[in-house]
């Protein structure tokens, strides 16, 4: 047996042992664990679930083991991610440390501030949240002008943010703020500090779905000692771009597609009806048939770009960008085409009269709206694409 | 499954050799010397190995297998070059591994490696393909068999000296069970072939067959719709590798021409445009990569319901994506486009014919609602 086989023997066993049954089964969104200091489980199973896949840096398998994580190479990383999917499990974390500020700081942190900040996320105990757009700086992210002053020991911080995930929750930012003001990209650095500082305030955005992911967070005369600047002074915007590419590649791998409720296809039976085996509405069948097979495409596709392994610079970020739109469309589309099947069922906003499965689809409806805004508006990927994967010229 | 050092090797080889020896312009030159295609240009393909990239090396092949030959056939559909690959190396070569004899293996297997048998999948007999409906009748007498029936736009039919022919056997029965494949030499007497013209220049033929008669061995044992799936994912890797030609072609185009004292690529309305044509092809590619990997996986994942669905799903994506990139490429191109001595219409027309072969896009999305079942 080769190495690779070996690896996934012993992997599939200690899964066997260690992956409670009830970490097997699908996930609604309020069993998701996010960690942090104020962490909350849905079950002890899912507690247990967490901490043994962190003793084992499996949360981060492909992060080196002296910061905590699973220290795997791709082929390995590959194999666990196939072995879990084979059984269904949970992922045991939900994490923007996980996701997006663990690789940027392994590609630009200093060796201190690795030891320091990557082993809580790996075991869930810090939650991260991402200061990056602001009031003004929103698609134009590099015009963002949070001010952060050189006050000797330390940096103060004024200004304010928004569209912050979670920022009421959150334990700790990573947040980009301007320390030139003379230049625009070359102007904006990269620091992280914790959301306890005083301060640091933060308000829930109520959205058109009734929820509050998002929040604005006001920064007055934030105190950040030094050396929690990441990467050069006024060298932030490499790091920024660096993590929104995570972001797009994860938000279009993970968030967008696998949300929980009804399957689309079950609902199109159940609501609309067959007649002869098809869907009555053919209309609509011939509109729901064309989403699922580009839906199955983009899953093919992002199996496969996980296969091929890490892939750099221009094709990375082309890449993500690529995933991010195709993403976003899709599960706009699927949130569509469910609610039309749903009919009057799917009308519902709240109370009796209406299945929680029916209400769960409005409502995710509506926050698919901002899938081709947040992490990157479709347009602004499209630029990305244009440039970086086609070579078109800027505009003049 | 990503594409090993062999794979990535083929495919620049492959990529070079189309792009030298037979670009888009070379459709033009067939055109004009009245052929279908180049006999030398396919001496050479079969010099390369890709005549044989099916076929075992113990008869005469090189082995290279289904994404490979895929590989090769993505170039091949890049330069529009046209030449038995897709029919006889592809498609012929597939049917006669899964359903030929052992003795129909050894007989012919080595000379289609060669290049010196080119076959041909007379199929469709309608405006549209419909093969449940096949009405070309086989019976037995004695023991050979008489074929009877017409068949519509053979892609190289005008050529191919065996034509691999879908026949209702109709003693066993009236419904789809009972299609048989069948070898029918182009020259056996009763057969008649007509070459038909259509707006890509490739050769197309309708053939009749009356009261042609055919050794008891002429009958391809098994299934029949697998060829069929394997014709389809053939053809998606066809139409990938012309999309994404197109759309370099049109890249160029907008990389290069300047209008209102700027390179109109630079022109945000067009970037959209273009990059969104990418994402779709990003899409498609994964589509015919996976059906590909399917035809070379173990049995498993290469289940008859598994591989129906990936055939439908990349012949629909292929066909689609192609279809807008086409007709973007001439847009795009402005009044050059619509020029005959431009290569925008040489894709726009064998992406017509490309969409259409084995079934346009919409019957194999309808094809895919039935497998998830809507």
């Amino acid at each position: 047996m080769n190495e690779i086989e070996e690896f996934r023997h012993t992997t599939r066993q200690w899964l066997e042992t260690h992956c409670p049954a009830s970490m097997r089964t699908p996930m609604s969104e309020r069993e998701v664990v996010w960690g942090g200091r104020n962490v909350t489980f849905p079950s002890t199973d899912a507690e247990q679930w967490l901490r043994v896949m962190a003793e084992l840096g499996w949360t981060a398998p492909s992060w080196p083991r002296q910061y905590g994580g699973g220290g795997l190479d791709a082929a390995k990383v590959a194999v666990l991610q196939q072995e879990l999917r084979r059984i269904k499990a949970r992922p045991p974390l939900y994490s923007f440390g996980l996701w997006m500020f663990g690789p940027v700081l392994l590609e630009f942190g200093s060796e201190e501030q690795k030891q320091r900040l990557l082993p809580p996320i790996v075991r869930g105990e810090i939650r991260w949240c991402q200061g990056y757009s602001e009031p003004g700086a929103g698609s134009d992210l590099a015009s963002l002008a949070t001010r952060c002053e050189d006050h000797g020991d330390h940096f103060l911080i004024n200004g304010q943010k928004i569209w912050t995930s979670y920022a009421n929750l959150a334990d700790w930012m990573f947040c980009l703020v301007r320390t030139d003001t003379r230049t625009k990209h070359g102007g904006i650095s990269f620091v992280v500090f914790d959301m306890r500082t005083a301060g640091v305030e933060t308000r829930p955005i109520r959205l058109i779905s009734g929820e509050s992911p998002f929040c604005e967070t006001f920064l007055t005369d934030v105190r950040v000692p030094k050396d929690q600047l990441i990467g050069p002074l006024n060298g932030g915007w490499e790091i920024a771009k660096r993590l929104l590419m995570h972001e797009r590649t994860n938000l279009s791998a993970e968030a967008f597609g696998n949300a929980a409720g009804l399957d689309l296809l079950d609902a199109a039976r159940q609501f609309v009806g067959l007649r002869e085996g098809m869907l009555i509405d053919t209309d609509l069948r011939a509109r729901i048939a064309r989403h699922r097979m580009r839906d199955e495409a983009f899953r093919l596709a992002v199996q496969q770009a996980r296969a091929d392994g890490a892939r750099g610079g221009t094709a990375a970020a082309s890449l993500a960008s690529t995933f991010k739109v195709a993403a976003a469309s899709l599960n706009q589309q699927r949130c569509e085409l469910l609610i039309e099947c749903l009919g009057h069922e799917g009308l519902g906003w709240e109370g009796d009269g209406f299945s929680t499965d029916g209400l769960r689809a409005t409502r995710h409806w509506l926050r698919s709206k901002g899938n081709s805004i947040e992490g990157g508006t479709t347009e602004i990927n499209l630029n990305v694409i244009a440039k970086r994967a086609l070579g078109l010229p800027d505009p003049s | 499954m990503s594409m090993n050092s062999d794979q990535q090797m083929l495919e620049d080889s492959a990529r070079q050799f189309f792009a030298e020896r037979s670009p888009p312009a070379a459709v033009r030159g067939n055109r004009a010397a009245g052929r279908s295609f180049d006999p030398d240009l396919w001496r050479e393909i079969a010099e390369l190995g890709f005549a044989g990239a099916l076929i075992p090396e113990m008869y005469g092949g090189s082995g290279i297998g289904y994404r490979g030959l895929g590989v090769v056939l993505d170039a091949a559909g890049r330069s529009l070059a046209a030449s038995p690959l897709l029919q006889s190396a592809f498609i012929g070569a597939a049917a006669l591994l899964r359903h030929g004899s052992p003795e129909q293996q050894t007989r012919l297997l080595p000379r289609i490696a060669s290049g010196e048998l080119t076959l041909a999948l007379a199929m469709d007999e309608q405006a549209h393909h419909r093969p449940e409906d096949t009405r070309t009748k086989a019976h037995r007498v004695g023991d050979r068999w008489v074929l009877d029936g017409h068949k519509r736009l053979v892609a190289d039919g005008d050529s191919a000296a065996l034509l691999l022919t879908l026949a209702r056997v109709e003693a066993e029965g009236s419904d789809s069970d009972c299609l048989r494949w069948f070898l029918v030499p182009a020259t056996t007497t009763g057969v008649t072939r007509q070459r038909r013209h259509t707006v890509d220049g490739e050769g197309f033929a309708d053939i009749e067959f009356a009261a042609v008669e055919l050794d008891a061995e002429a009958a391809l044992g098994g299934a029949w719709q697998d060829v069929i799936d394997i014709a389809c994912i053939g053809v998606a890797s066809t139409m990938q590798g012309a999309a994404e030609a197109a759309l370099a072609l049109t890249l160029d185009h907008l990389k290069t021409r300047s209008q209102f004292g700027q390179l109109i690529g630079s022109f945000q309305a067009l970037q959209h445009r273009v990059a969104r044509l990418y994402v779709d092809l990003q899409l498609a590619r994964a589509a015919v990569t996976a059906a590909l990997d399917a035809l070379d996986g173990p049995g498993d994942a290469n289940s008859e319901g598994q591989l129906q669905k990936l055939a439908s799903l990349c012949k629909a994506l292929c066909g689609e994506t192609l279809h807008e990139v086409s007709n973007e490429t001439v847009q795009l191109h402005g009044g050059i486009g619509m020029t005959d001595v431009h290569d925008s219409g040489l894709f726009l027309k064998r992406a017509r014919v490309l969409e259409t072969l084995y079934g346009s896009s919409s019957h194999h999305r309808d094809r895919y609602a039935r497998f998830v079942g809507i």
